[in-house]
């Protein structure tokens, strides 16, 4: 399942990306397989997303969320 | 301010280089600011616009502290991170690398900050680490083992409160000592795949870089095509050698992109667990994530954003008339206090009419500058900011842009020139371009006075439904269509110009704190001090240099006004004599005559000032520009005036008023209306029309007649190409709507 499948307010980990070239950015703030990350929630008009991973908030849009794959925990 | 892009103070001397560098929000600032005290240069690396803040360290002359751009990563995303790796890689025209690099990392988000200290220890520098902000830490429940962090990664470690001054008499002490530490080994690995092939690139940058940089210079070109693009002429062979070893790894399909992020943080990641204890369940709801529950709330979020809008326009527009009327009060006295100590002569006109006019038109706008740069600033120092746009950026990334924009957008209600400076917050360089380019059709603060004087004389009065007047439905309607035009360049500039190039959005959500008002105050100056040295030699600049074209060629005398003039000595004199003959003093009866012939004067000279407009050059630019501008609707001393808008554009009332001989009014100015109203073409039409004012008004709205706006843009930019495609939309798209609505509105019979 990808990251817009989980709820917010629930965690799960990252498996993977569902493309082959990932934003560099978005890696380099350490959203790689194993980390866990939650949905804080919705911006209010339905996207971006408030995401935290590694301890901060970090915002991402709702389709790059879904090009990121986790698992729940 | 001085633009401090030469070298170091001199090759040869042993004046030691510090660097500062961390994530942005970690409190860098903070820190560059208490270890230099207020002794700072403030200016731009050479060719951009990223700011470059030097100054030496506190009690000592011998050392000089940069404060280098906030960063997430030396693979650079902006031009900010750009210019940080290019300093700390001794890249910069004239610059080497520093001695020393002081990484300020934030100690309660220690992962995300590590990675970054990862990299600038691997150019090979000596490193200090400043783990800052270990009051939050604490707060969050964080204890962080910093001897084994220093063992980890082998360089010192200081634990510091930068907002509490605590722990910054070790930093300065650990700066200043004579021994710097040692630069530390890399201790990540990197996957087999690419280590195998590192090697041999970082022999190829044999000669060209230095040997600490080599390593992460071939890592960051092998994975980085911008960074590979600087090499394409600079080492070919280099260049060659990348691209052939990145073909050879696309084949094994090993990821090889991704593998520095990856090997760092599979290093990172156990580090930071082993030495951090938590006290308190991190899924616990932080202070900053209560009050976001409430600011990013579904409905209380665009509401208080939509508030605290309010009360910024209020401010720019209402607070700041006040201090715009004495700033403009005493240009006007300045003026008459110069012509009464100096002759008559063209050096005072010089003075007067071109110079101090000049500082006037840059002044007036200061008072709305500074306030907009106090909330920008407010917004920005309690993490308010990227709220922002986080709220709108749903609304904004459906016309193309992103929720970034919204605040150099609304800067620019004001004046283009903040906006599109604060355009350099956007990471992503399309957006931040898209951005600068629709700017400026945000109907800005000089463009009011224009709409004021012609929807005051040339729309009616009256009221629709009995509650909005039509004036004030009219002023509305020039804002809505700028915005609105704003939006619709955007769309398209996203479709066809950048069409297919792939986005991304990652913005940070700082933790809120409170504002530091020291640290706002001192931005507000640095900023608006930009804003004046900046737009301001344009404008003050472009005022000489149009009163120049309106000086000269000088004219003779119009018979006319001369045999006014001649009239007028004569009953002045004649009344001067009859006073006398009832017995008043000479004194007394020249005063008296005087005073009573005073408008008489006043009126002759504005119709000689008239005179000499229309055949000056801006007289002839007007004449020379109305065939172009007549099927707008507009006459010869209309094209005059948009002329003299390049300057800035309220500049237009001014000369409208020269060329109507009606003197130095404002835009409030009953005289000037009726000039207006009563001018007639030489078949006995009038001039203006409300069609013609409504043309005139929305080519206002539309066209780009702002000097300091191109160069600004030129300048954040870097190129000639997109100031020049600013400028001919706008103007064409101005052009083409007022040729619309006036040949339109002649066809329906509304001339």
């Amino acid at each position: 399942m990808t990251l817009l499948d989980v709820k917010p307010g629930q965690r799960s980990r990252i498996t993977g990306w569902s493309t082959p070239e990932p934003p560099e950015r978005l890696l380099e703030f350490g959203l790689l397989p194993g980390t866990e990350v939650e949905i804080v929630r919705y911006a209010p008009f339905g996207d971006p997303i408030d995401l935290k991973v590694r301890g901060f908030h970090l915002s991402i849009r709702k389709s790059e969320a879904e090009l990121l794959l986790v698992e729940s925990i | 301010m001085e633009n401090v892009n030469t070298g170091p103070q001199s090759s040869g001397d042993s004046r030691r280089r510090i660097a500062l560098i961390g994530n942005p929000n970690v409190g860098k600032t903070t820190v560059f600011n208490i270890l230099t005290g207020m002794r700072q240069k403030v200016g731009n690396y050479p060719g951009v616009t990223v700011e470059r803040k030097v100054g030496s360290l506190s009690g000592t002359r011998e050392i000089d502290v940069i404060d280098l751009p906030g960063s997430y990563s030396l693979s650079p995303k902006s031009l900010d991170e750009r210019i940080a790796y290019d300093v700390l890689m001794g890249r910069l025209d004239g610059e080497s690398a520093p001695d020393l690099v002081v990484c300020v990392v934030d100690a309660s988000n220690l992962e995300r900050n590590l990675y970054l200290v990862t990299q600038v220890i691997d150019l090979g520098l000596p490193v200090i680490v400043a783990l800052n902000m270990t009051d939050a830490a604490e707060e969050a429940g964080l204890q962080i083992d910093v001897a084994e962090l220093k063992e980890a990664i082998g360089v010192p470690v200081i634990p510091m409160v930068a907002s509490k001054n605590e722990g910054i008499g070790k930093l300065k002490y650990q700066i200043r000592k004579d021994e710097l530490p040692p630069p530390a080994t890399r201790s990540w690995s990197i996957m087999p795949a690419v280590d195998v092939v590192l090697p041999a690139l970082v022999e190829e940058l044999d000669g060209i870089v230095a040997p600490e940089g080599r390593f992460i210079e071939a890592l960051q070109c092998l994975t980085n095509d911008t960074m590979l693009d600087f090499w394409t002429e600079r080492a070919p062979q280099f260049h060659q050698a990348v691209l052939a070893t990145r073909e050879k790894l696309d084949e094994t399909k090993a990821p090889y992109r991704q593998a520095e992020i990856m090997g760092r943080y599979a290093w990172l990641s156990p580090l930071v667990s082993r030495i951090t204890a938590r006290k308190i369940d991190p899924s616990q709801r932080t202070r900053s994530d209560k009050i976001d529950a409430v600011l990013t709330h579904r409905i209380f979020g665009p509401m208080l954003f939509g508030l605290l809008l309010l009360l910024i326009f209020e401010a720019v527009f209402s607070w700041a008339e006040p201090a715009m009327d004495i700033i403009e009060l005493g240009v006007v006295n300045l003026g008459i206090g110069v012509r009464t100590v100096f002759p008559a002569s063209l050096a005072t006109d010089l003075v007067v009419d071109g110079m101090i006019t000049g500082v006037g038109n840059v002044a007036v706008f200061l008072p709305q500058i500074l306030l907009l740069f106090f909330f920008l600033g407010l917004m920005e120092d309690t993490g308010y900011m990227a709220r922002s746009a986080f709220i709108m950026d749903r609304l904004m990334s459906r016309v193309g842009l992103s929720g970034g924009s919204v605040v150099p957008l609304l800067s620019s209600f004001a004046c283009a020139i903040p906006g599109i400076m604060a355009a350099r917050t956007l990471a992503n360089p399309r957006d931040r371009l898209i951005t600068i380019l629709v700017a400026p059709l945000m109907s800005c603060s000089a463009r009011l006075p224009v709409y004021t004087l012609f929807i005051a004389a040339f729309l009616p009065t009256g009221t629709v439904l009995g509650l909005f007047s039509f004036q004030g439905i009219a002023m509305f309607s020039m804002y809505l269509l700028g915005t609105v035009m704003a939006f619709v360049a955007a769309f398209v500039l996203r479709r066809i110009v950048f069409k297919g190039e792939s986005s991304f959005f990652a913005m940070e959500l700082p933790p809120y704190r409170m504002p530091r008002f020291r640290q706002i105050f001192w931005r507000m100056i640095d900023r608006s001090k930009a804003f004046v040295v900046r737009a301001g030699k344009i404008i003050f600049g472009m005022s000489i240099v149009l009163w120049f074209l309106a000086r000269f060629p000088a004219t003779d005398a119009d018979p006319g006004i001369e045999a006014r003039r001649v009239a007028a000595d004569q009953a002045r004199e004649a009344s001067r004599t009859e006073l006398v003959e009832t017995g008043m003093s000479e004194t007394e009866a020249a005063l008296a005559v005087d005073l009573s012939m005073a408008d008489e004067y006043h009126s002759i000279e504005a119709a000689e000032a008239g005179h000499q407009i229309e055949h000056s050059f801006i007289g002839m630019l007007g004449h020379g520009l109305e065939p172009i501008m007549r099927p707008l609707g507009f006459d010869w001393k209309i094209s005059a005036g948009i002329v003299s808008a390049f300057a800035a554009r309220e500049v237009i009332i001014s000369a409208l008023a020269t060329i109507y001989s009606v003197g130095d009014v404002d835009e409030d100015s009953p005289l000037l209306r009726d000039k207006l109203k009563a001018d007639t073409y030489e078949d006995g039409s009038p001039v203006y029309t409300p069609l013609v004012a409504v043309s005139l008004l929305v080519f206002f709205v539309l066209a780009l007649q702002c000097m300091s706006t191109l160069a600004i843009a030129r300048r954040e930019t870097n190129s000639l190409k997109w100031p020049a495609v600013m400028w001919l939309y706008m103007t064409g798209m101005a052009y083409l709507f007022s040729l619309v609505i006036y040949q339109g509105g002649m066809a329906l019979g509304w001339g």
